[in-house]
């Protein structure tokens, strides 16, 4: 399978980038190549093999409901680029997309 | 074409999603409070806020109220399931992906009961119940120039209960709606409440000609912050489709917002560039595994649901249907109920009181019945008294009933004796009661002697009012009719 540009500009999308023409042929060359390598892959046969989902066989790996706070609103807002002392502020959205 | 009309040639096709926001302690995969109304982003910490190399733990309490809500409605609880990632980007979602159930939904099938257009029983089906995670919340209107997040909200756990597209009115959206705002509350699970979006709903309506086996082309309304607003809105859509199809036109496949100050909705997006979630299992969260003998615990814990009391009540203790829908309306009061048909038989009575007396009071006072002073066992004694005559259905209701909320803890009889309230069987005293009423009204008690049987009522009334309310009305009323024919 090989991608073409319409697929990545589709996953740019997704992801809210942009690029221009030349980081879009590099992408597509990447992605490309990638695909090559699981083409490899898809050459084992899989049939009636069960998705891997967990890397553990633990289950119910589960917490207690115990609420707890662990950190000041300060603390919480420290790392935002914008804010003021209550919010952290992003342009301005109307309604959702 | 009016809503009628339309309705004579279309036919709704509705299902709804219901978003509850399950009142755990803490939130589903880290320990942030979970409480409405904080200050905003104080609830938060590294994991709500998605911080990297931060990892999920999830909260035990959330299979239980999520099996809880499966085993009411009756539906098939998953064994063995996991989480998925549901990716998209949005500012109040700081991980950039929420996490759900995709693949392997708690709970599958199911149903509920409710009333339809003409007050028949139906069956709304149910497709899935999964959990999943909040979001936070974005506030547009408070700053000109930037969007406002607060993160209080993100990781609040909730359940997502999805119906089949077999709801086919307004009405029956109204009925469906509340009634499993009714169950969340009985189980305890969710406070219901739409105003404050701890209960959010989403309505998928299409129409089609009666009879059609394809459906129409599908719309999603969002926004409906009261039971009410999601009638109207499918009201208004309803007619907007059919107008539409009217003029030949094609429906489009969009959200649309209610606007409850118009009642009418209002595109929000195209679904045209549809989503592309990209859905893969949580690595994160390790495979959940809900045993048998695990529900069967739960089961023990549930408490006797609404739908089973409303059939006990109708069909077991005869009451009407407007009786039982009232009493199994909140769960406290059911229970209150049910705490005095244990003591009593007498159910009609019994729910007469719950009904007027107790639930007038608990209204003026804004209280509940928790904190109500009298116990159903107190006010078992009082129906007692009545059903043996021992006082006056109208003396208990407006002068005991008072003296009982103030004094909770003495006997309904000794207040009566005390009072003076116990009515006069004893015929000797009741007779010269009534001797006396001729007495003051000779023209009255000649009439009445002469066959105006419309004096009864007179009568009675003199003699109630000359015992201050205590004359038994039987006795008083055959006395009545003995006396007059002696008299000359």
């Amino acid at each position: 399978m090989k991608l073409d540009e319409s697929t990545v500009e589709r996953i740019a999308q997704l992801s809210k980038l942009e690029f221009n023409t030349e980081e879009k042929v590099a992408i597509l060359n990447d992605m490309n190549q990638m695909l090559d390598f699981i083409e490899t892959l898809q050459e084992v046969d899989t049939d009636n093999v069960e998705p891997l989902i967990h890397m553990t066989e633990d289950v119910n790996v589960l917490r207690a409901d115990d609420a707890k706070t662990t950190i000041s609103q300060e603390e919480a807002l420290t790392n935002a680029p914008s804010k003021d002392s209550t919010y952290f502020k992003i342009p301005k959205v109307l309604g959702k997309n | 074409m009016n809503f009628n009309e339309t309705l004579k040639k279309y036919e709704p096709v509705i299902g709804i999603e219901i978003h509850a926001q399950l009142k755990t302690k803490s939130k589903a995969f880290c320990s942030d409070i979970n409480e409405y109304g904080g200050t905003p982003n104080t609830q938060v910490s590294p994991i709500s806020l998605g911080h990297p190399g931060t990892l999920p733990r999830f909260n035990k309490e959330v299979i239980n109220y999520a099996v809880k809500m499966g085993i009411a409605c009756n539906a098939k609880i998953t064994e063995i399931m996991h989480f998925d990632r549901k990716n998209y980007f949005y500012a109040d979602l700081p991980k950039g992906y929420q996490i759900t159930q995709d693949k392997t939904p708690i709970c599958t099938g199911g149903s509920i009961y409710i009333k339809d257009d003409k007050g028949n029983e139906k069956t709304i089906e149910l497709t899935r119940i999964h959990m999943e995670e909040d979001s936070g919340k974005s506030i547009h209107d408070q700053d000109p120039f930037n969007s406002l997040i607060d993160l209080n909200r993100a990781g609040v756990p909730l359940i997502e209960i999805v119906t089949e597209p077999v709801i086919k009115s307004g009405t029956e959206a109204y009925n469906y709606v509340s009634e499993m705002r009714k169950l969340l509350r009985y189980l305890e699970i969710c406070d219901g409440n739409m105003e404050e979006g701890s209960m959010r709903c989403d309505v998928n309506i299409s129409i089609m000609p009666i009879g059609a086996k394809q459906f129409g082309q599908r719309v999603e309304i969002k926004n409906l912050n009261s039971i009410r607003n999601i009638q109207r809105s499918i009201e208004f859509e309803i007619c907007r489709h059919a107008e539409i199809l009217e003029k030949g036109e094609d429906i489009a496949q969009e959200t649309r917002n209610f606007d409850a100050s118009t009642g009418e909705t209002v595109a929000m997006r195209l679904k045209e560039s549809a989503h592309d979630y990209r859905y893969f299992p949580e690595p994160d969260l390790t495979a959940l595994i809900v045993s048998k003998e695990y529900i069967e615990n739960v089961k023990k814990t549930l408490p006797p649901l609404p739908n089973e009391l409303y059939k006990k009540y109708k069909n077991e203790l005869g009451l009407s249907d407007y009786d039982a829908s009232n009493l199994t309306e909140s769960k406290d009061i059911a229970l209150y109920f049910e705490e005095m048909i244990k003591l009593t038989t007498n159910y009609k009575v019994a729910a007469n009181w719950v009904m007027g007396n107790v639930k007038s009071y608990l209204n003026q006072t804004a209280s509940t019945i928790n904190s109500f002073p009298i116990s159903p066992k107190i006010l078992v004694d009082v129906i007692k008294l009545i059903d043996n005559n021992s006082i006056s259905n109208s003396l208990a209701s407006q002068k005991l009933f008072p003296e009982l909320i103030e004094n909770p803890d003495q006997k309904p009889l000794n207040i009566a004796e005390k009072n003076g309230w116990i009515s006069k069987n004893d015929s000797s005293e009741l007779e010269s009661i009534i001797l006396t009423v001729f007495e003051e009204n000779p023209d009255e008690t000649a009439r009445f002697k002469n066959g105006e049987k419309k004096l009864t009522g007179f009568f009675m009334g003199k003699i109630m009012k000359a015992s201050k309310g205590t004359a038994d009305p039987k006795t008083s009323s055959k006395l009545l009719n003995q006396l007059i024919n002696n008299e000359v």
